[in-house]
């Protein structure tokens, strides 16, 4: 039986996570952003994706002090941290939502469909929420 | 009657349910993710644009608030209420309708 090699060289696969979800109406975007903040601890190339409603959790300005829930919106500025290689969102979710680069929490790549094609079919591991 | 609209425009189809079943003359209240329905410049605005006159709607401001929509615009003639607005709704009509 082959032993498991401790001290091999590390697996480093690509995962992408992809949000397609507003943030507070249901639990899915905070899953994921726990999710990516847990996974980051393994040192694997982490990018996501914010696609559909799921760019509206990039949304700056958010307050739920009214509905009182956690605002979580600000921890993807810690992304960075994290080492969290790539964020990427698709540029025709935000213009038919009526939003800009300037609407948003961080400075995502804004990228049109075609070249997010080509991002995630690089991809190992593809997670969606 | 009074409609409740919880989700959001570009992930169910409640709200186009709403607006093919109501009847003119009544209350439609955007509560939850229901609220991106009363964005301005999205694209969906013409689904309330084009009944504006036929219905009164309505909008959570807490919900408009946690979303980060008070920085932008939102269509012209929907009225933002708080929870208290929301109760003065039920009250004010004989039947409640939640389009889940």
């Amino acid at each position: 039986m082959e032993e498991y090699d401790e001290g091999g060289p590390e697996i480093v696969k690509r995962f992408m996570y992809v949000n397609r979800r507003p943030p507070h109406g249901t639990i899915y975007a905070l899953e994921c952003l726990e999710v990516v903040l847990i996974t980051a601890a393994f040192e694997q190339f982490e990018s996501l994706v914010f696609m559909d409603d799921g760019v509206y959790q990039l949304k700056k300005n958010q307050d739920t002090t009214g509905i009182g829930t956690k605002n979580f919106s600000k921890t993807y500025r810690a992304l960075d941290d994290y080492d969290v290689e790539r964020i990427y969102v698709e540029k025709e979710s935000l213009e038919a939502r009526g939003l800009t680069a300037d609407d948003l929490i961080i400075q995502p790549e804004i990228l049109p469909t075609d070249e997010l094609r080509e991002i995630m079919a690089q991809q190992d591991i593809v997670f969606s929420s | 009657m009074l409609h409740l609209i919880n989700k959001s425009p570009t992930e169910r189809n409640s709200l186009d349910s709403c607006l093919r079943l109501a009847q003119s003359g009544n209350a439609i209240l955007l509560i939850e993710d229901g609220v991106y329905a009363a964005l301005a410049k999205a694209a969906h605005a013409e689904k309330i644009t084009s009944r504006i006159d036929e219905f009164n709607f309505y909008v959570l401001g807490p919900d408009v608030a946690a979303r980060g929509l008070n920085d932008v615009p939102l269509i012209e003639g929907i009225t933002v209420v708080d929870y208290e607005g929301f109760v003065d709704l039920v009250t004010e009509n004989d039947v409640t309708q939640s389009w889940l």
